[in-house]
């Protein structure tokens, strides 16, 4: 694992910390108020720059709390490094967009969006991906059944419940 | 509704409405797979496009959650169905970097073999595709031709021509056959010589040449903001490519050059898939010379099967390890890691989360096609009428399957 400059990074914000137990590439957790400034200054600052945005990833870890997890891959291709961003949300789930920092973040946060219900605040498009509009619920979150949920187009799916259930 | 269905309510009392809404797809030639999109025209003129994807989406992702971690193979084989070994490497390589094992070098090299026949493969399609989705039908005939090679050889190395889940994580299913390397080597040279066919069939042409030379230009930045990569990042400018830059496997053993080129039009990304299949021939014929004997699947019984059929009938103990991995699969350590390689159509990201148990608690493709696919909603690109959407979607070379996951 190469040695990332991040000194001035974890300087700069006071709340974000280096996170020790990911193995394969350092990684950050930083709160989502900061989440748009990180990503800015780590993109900007001309001793880093990442300026490739590999993948957004959401991860639901229900029951625990807090629930979800926003995961950033940044490269930066000048320089050969990979970094992993954390970003636990509180639920509702909102965080920044940061389109405005990499144009890629458009669909990866429609994707969230459509696959888990994280609000990205500023998106600019912020619609469902790959299911339709009127679908109901959040398929990849843990209490989503497998099956689905039971209506006209799924007559095998799971019988939903009155209250919760992913939806 | 989408904001663009209610663009459908253009005033229309004169006769004279200048905008028209236009549906491309789901079922078209060339969008390649069941993609729709919807097209803002003014005349010929495109003023804005919006994909509407998932009707492939299959929730692969909420699969892996439920299979254990040998049943994924099959399912990543139907990402990028044009390419399933490299799909299959990708995965194998997450797992086995949370395992902490590694193939054995014979079983590496067979893996590397197969994921660049595949990378033909894939190239082949586009390099006949785009022609044809511009008028020029011959090539699509010439390239599927040889594809069909391509696909005897993994039928003659898995038994199956497309869908081969031929990985397994520690190595690869079983040895190559008798008479595989000939046959590899045999295709090697007469595929080489066809490559020269098609570049010299469209090269020159000129209504070829004007459907795709300066159309749809992508500078290097804008590619990198795009999160472009694999081909179309290369053809921008942007010397960048797993292989040589993160290598995994043997692919710091092979010796190839990393195709770019300037302009980043369609040609250009074209063309570089082009030059790109002759690399990956030179690549198979060294891994074809250097394969080492030895044994292709890790000796670990609690993670492979052995390699040795005959001690199931002997061995109790390997009996009961046989069973326990083929009933209930194999336990992966509490982490998490980030494995990406060069898959023809860019990077191709395994994130996977375990949590301790046979299966997976999070395991996240990053398609690269699926981002590639985004470079066509953007301004950036010049691309004027609806013509040239045809050509920079058959370009960006999109496969569906891995779009919609």
């Amino acid at each position: 694992m190469t040695e990332i400059p991040l000194g001035s990074a974890l300087e700069q914000f006071s709340n974000v910390h280096l996170d020790e137990t990911a193995a394969d590439m350092p990684c950050l957790m930083v709160p989502p108020a900061d989440l748009l400034a990180l990503c800015q200054f780590l993109r900007g600052e001309a001793a880093l720059q990442f300026n490739f945005l590999s993948d957004i990833c959401g991860v639901d870890f229900h029951p625990e709390a807090p629930r979800f997890q926003l995961v950033y891959h940044l490269v930066s291709i000048p320089n050969h490094w990979r970094l992993r961003l954390k970003c636990w949300l509180g639920d509702p789930p909102v965080a920044p967009t940061v389109t405005s920092v990499w144009t890629t973040a458009n669909w990866h946060e429609r994707e969230a969006y459509d696959m888990y219900g994280i609000h990205f605040d500023g998106h600019p498009d912020l619609r469902r991906l790959y299911m339709w509009d009127e679908f109901d619920g959040y398929p990849m979150r843990r209490d989503f059944p497998l099956r689905g949920y039971k209506d006209h187009m799924n007559p095998l799916g799971v019988e939903r419940r009155r209250n919760g259930g992913g939806a | 509704m989408t904001e663009v269905t209610t663009l459908q309510e253009v005033p229309t009392d004169t006769g004279m409405a200048r905008e028209v809404l236009m549906n491309l797809g789901p079922q078209h030639p060339s969008t390649h797979g069941v993609l729709r999109l919807l097209l803002q025209m003014d005349g010929e003129i495109v003023e804005r496009i919006e994909p509407h994807i998932g009707l492939l989406h299959r929730g692969t992702e909420k699969l892996f959650e439920s299979f254990t971690y040998t049943q994924i193979f099959p399912l990543t084989d139907r990402l990028d169905y044009l390419c399933p070994p490299s799909n299959n490497l990708g995965y194998a390589l997450a797992v086995e970097a949370l395992l902490g094992i590694e193939a054995p070098l014979r079983g590496q090299y067979i893996r590397v073999i197969m994921a660049e026949l595949s990378r033909i493969s894939g190239h082949l399609l586009i390099t006949g595709a785009l022609p044809m989705d511009v008028g020029a039908m011959t090539s699509l005939l010439y390239t599927m031709r040889d594809r069909e090679m391509v696909l005897d050889l993994m039928e003659m190395i898995s038994g199956v021509r497309m869908h081969t889940s031929f990985c397994r994580v520690g190595g690869v299913r079983e040895d190559l056959p008798e008479g595989a390397e000939a046959r590899i080597l045999e295709f090697c040279d007469i595929f080489a010589d066809r490559i020269s066919d098609y570049e010299t069939l469209l090269k020159n042409n000129r209504i070829f040449l004007a459907r795709v030379e300066n159309i749809g230009n992508i500078t290097a930045e804008d590619a990198i903001a795009l999160g472009l990569t694999g081909p179309n990042l290369r053809a921008s400018g942007v010397d960048w490519d797993l292989r040589r830059d993160e290598p995994y496997e043997i692919y710091d053993r092979l010796e190839f050059n990393v195709i770019t080129r300037k302009d980043g039009d369609c040609y250009d990304r074209w063309k570089c898939r082009l030059d790109e299949m002759r690399e990956s021939l030179r690549m198979i014929r060294q891994c074809v010379e250097q394969m080492p004997a030895g044994d292709v699947l890790v000796d670990d019984p609690k993670i492979a099967f052995p390699v040795d059929k005959d001690l199931l009938a002997h061995s109790m103990e390997t009996h009961i390890h046989h069973f326990e991995l083929a009933a209930y699969g194999f336990k992966v350590p509490k982490g998490e890691v980030y494995q990406a390689i060069e898959a023809p159509k860019g990077e191709l990201g395994y994130y996977l989360i375990s949590d301790g148990s046979e299966k997976p608690f999070r395991l996240k493709v990053r398609s690269p096609s699926f981002v590639n696919l985004q470079a066509l909603t953007e301004r950036t690109t010049n691309m004027k009428y609806l013509a040239d959407v045809i050509a920079m979607l058959g370009s960006l070379d999109p496969v569906m399957g891995e779009v919609d996951k």
